[in-house]
């Protein structure tokens, strides 16, 4: 049995958890560049971590085990969906055993357990967090699972390795079915991450937030689990959208030197997502809440739209 | 390879028999160009659909003109229809610089600036409009089948883009917008006659383009007279038209 898809497996669950807070680093770094601020500098994410675990947790009194498993389970999922997602190599164990549907159950479930956690302890804020959070994500996920089965449609498969390679040596580059994909994926990540017309990840005002509002109660080790799994799951998307929509430079040869190419690959990815991200969030103003339906339905529309376009044109 | 499309085009066969999928790579790129410009036009339908702010819609009005006279231009050069060209050029002065100028000038005039407003709310339009893409794919098949023109088929797109302006006239209470939705659906019609026959003769379509002109410009002086008369472009209003009311 050939051992180096493992290795690259762990190698990868390794880099997604070493990267991730660097990653939004230096989206924060960007973003108060763009500002004309001075950055905390792209480490500060990895202080903010080491600091909440030195803390202690401080407990609410009715807090069942709902609460204090939920961070746990959160950053699993992360991890179990950073070995899934293409990102080293294309031949990866875990992608064999779980394709892109089950990438956003995965998503879903840490998400159903967020919301549990922000109603178990009764404050009015977690409530009002959860409540806010189903409703985005009753309207995200048809919308995500639209686009993915579009790409599907358009490699022939739900596995992500699969659509990588299909992708990847695929000749036609104008597919309108998937440059609406794409489109909606970018609206469905910004909801899914909740970055700014969406969420506002840097706020704790009440009117505002969502996520926010849920993790509130959440302090020391829990806390620290739960914002490393939030770091992580948006360079999983971005990761993700690279994989699916610009997989080039993604390793399928199998060896050590291709692997190597494609963290280069990643990075350079990684950080002109990060410019994306940035110029995005800098050029909108975050969305009353009453308005997300038409920002998450139109993600919808594009989507459908992508699907539609498979059909009628290709 | 530029010399096959030239070489094709005065025996008028080629593309009308369908080989050209086998035999030229370049002509297989024209048409997924096609098929995209196609998308685009679907999409600004859409966005023209969904945007609330008039000087938003001029502004996809004209982006929808953009496409629709590239893509002629693109079919043009692949059919080998030199009149297509002419067509793109009216296109192009016509839906892009012309008619969104006179209809930013009336609304200077006129002082619009307020958000438009929908009988129907946005996402229930959206969810009609895509029953709507999917009514006129499944409606164009037959003709799908029987056609072998490399632009077969974006002639459900067309008709969708049709039914869509149809839609917006429908769904708005404002009269620049259910004009603007008209000048959406003449489009629709102009990338039918494109896709499913490579254009009208040149006559038909100069005659098109200038009855498009002279509505504008009875829209713009109507326009003034509802304006002065009622106070406001809110078709509702001329409910109350009848005498004794």
């Amino acid at each position: 049995m050939n051992v180096y898809p493992f290795i690259t497996e762990i190698l990868q669950i390794l880099l997604v958890l070493a990267i991730s807070p660097a990653f939004v680093g230096w989206v924060r770094a960007l973003k108060c560049w763009s500002q004309g601020r001075t950055t905390a500098g792209m480490l500060q994410p990895y202080r903010d971590i080491m600091k909440l675990f030195a803390k202690d947790v401080f407990l609410a009194e009715n807090a069942s085990w709902i609460f204090r498993f939920t961070p746990y389970l959160v950053f699993g999922t992360a991890v179990l969906a950073g070995g899934i997602i293409p990102m080293l190599s294309v031949d990866l164990p875990l992608s064999a055993t779980a394709d892109v549907i089950v990438l956003v159950a995965l998503f879903a479930i840490a998400r159903f357990f967020t919301t549990l956690a922000g109603m178990d302890i009764g404050t009015a804020f977690g409530g009002m967090g959860s409540s806010r959070e189903m409703t985005i994500a009753s309207l995200s996920e048809p919308a995500m699972l639209m686009a993915i089965f579009t790409i599907s449609l358009a490699a022939r498969s739900t596995s992500l390795s699969q659509i990588v390679q299909v992708i990847y040596s695929g000749q036609s580059v104008l597919r309108p079915s998937m440059a609406f994909a794409f489109l909606a994926f970018v609206l469905i990540s910004l909801a899914e991450t909740g970055r700014i017309p969406v969420d506002n990840p840097a706020t704790h005002l009440e009117l505002t937030m969502i996520h926010e509002a849920m993790i509130l109660e959440y302090s020391g080790r829990h806390l620290a689990l739960i914002e490393w799994a939030g770091m992580m799951k948006l360079t999983l998307f971005m990761a993700l959208g690279a994989a699916l929509f610009f997989p080039w430079g993604i390793d399928n040869s199998g060896s050590a030197a291709g692997a190597f190419l494609s963290l280069v690959f990643l990075l350079l990815k990684l950080a002109a997502g990060g410019v994306v991200l940035v110029l995005i969030e800098t050029g909108l103003a975050k969305m009353r809440l009453f308005r997300l339906t038409e920002f998450l339905g139109s993600a919808f529309l594009m989507a459908t739209l992508g699907m539609l376009s498979f059909f009628i044109l290709e | 390879m530029e010399g096959n499309f030239w070489s094709l085009a005065p025996w008028g066969r080629g593309l009308g028999e369908g080989y050209f999928q086998y035999s030229d790579m370049n002509l297989h790129i024209a048409a997924q160009i096609n098929s995209f410009l196609a998308a685009l036009v679907l999409l600004t339908a859409f966005g023209m659909l969904v945007q609330k702010r008039v000087y938003g819609l001029i502004h996809l009005f004209a982006w929808q003109g953009v496409f629709l006279s590239l893509n002629t231009a693109i079919v043009g050069f692949v059919a080998g229809k030199h009149h297509l060209y002419i067509s793109s050029v009216l296109t192009l002065s016509l839906k892009v610089v012309l008619l969104p100028y006179i209809l930013h000038v009336l609304i200077n005039r006129l002082r619009i600036r307020k958000e438009v407003e929908t009988i129907v709310n946005i996402p229930m339009t959206m969810m009609i409009g895509i029953a709507l893409v999917i009514f006129s794919y499944h409606l164009t098949a037959p003709v799908r089948e029987l056609s072998n023109l490399v632009t077969r088929s974006t002639l459900a797109v067309a008709l969708a883009v049709v039914m869509i302006g149809l839609l917006m006239m429908i769904t708005r209470k404002h009269a620049v917008t259910q004009i603007i939705g008209f000048l959406a659906l003449e489009n629709g019609l102009f990338f039918a006659a494109t896709s499913a026959t490579y254009g009208m003769p040149l006559v038909v379509e100069l005659g098109v383009a200038l009855d498009v002109l002279i509505a504008a410009f009875i829209f713009g002086i109507f326009f003034f007279h509802i304006h002065t008369t009622f106070d406001t472009l809110d078709v509702d209003q001329m409910a109350r038209l009848k005498e004794g009311d």
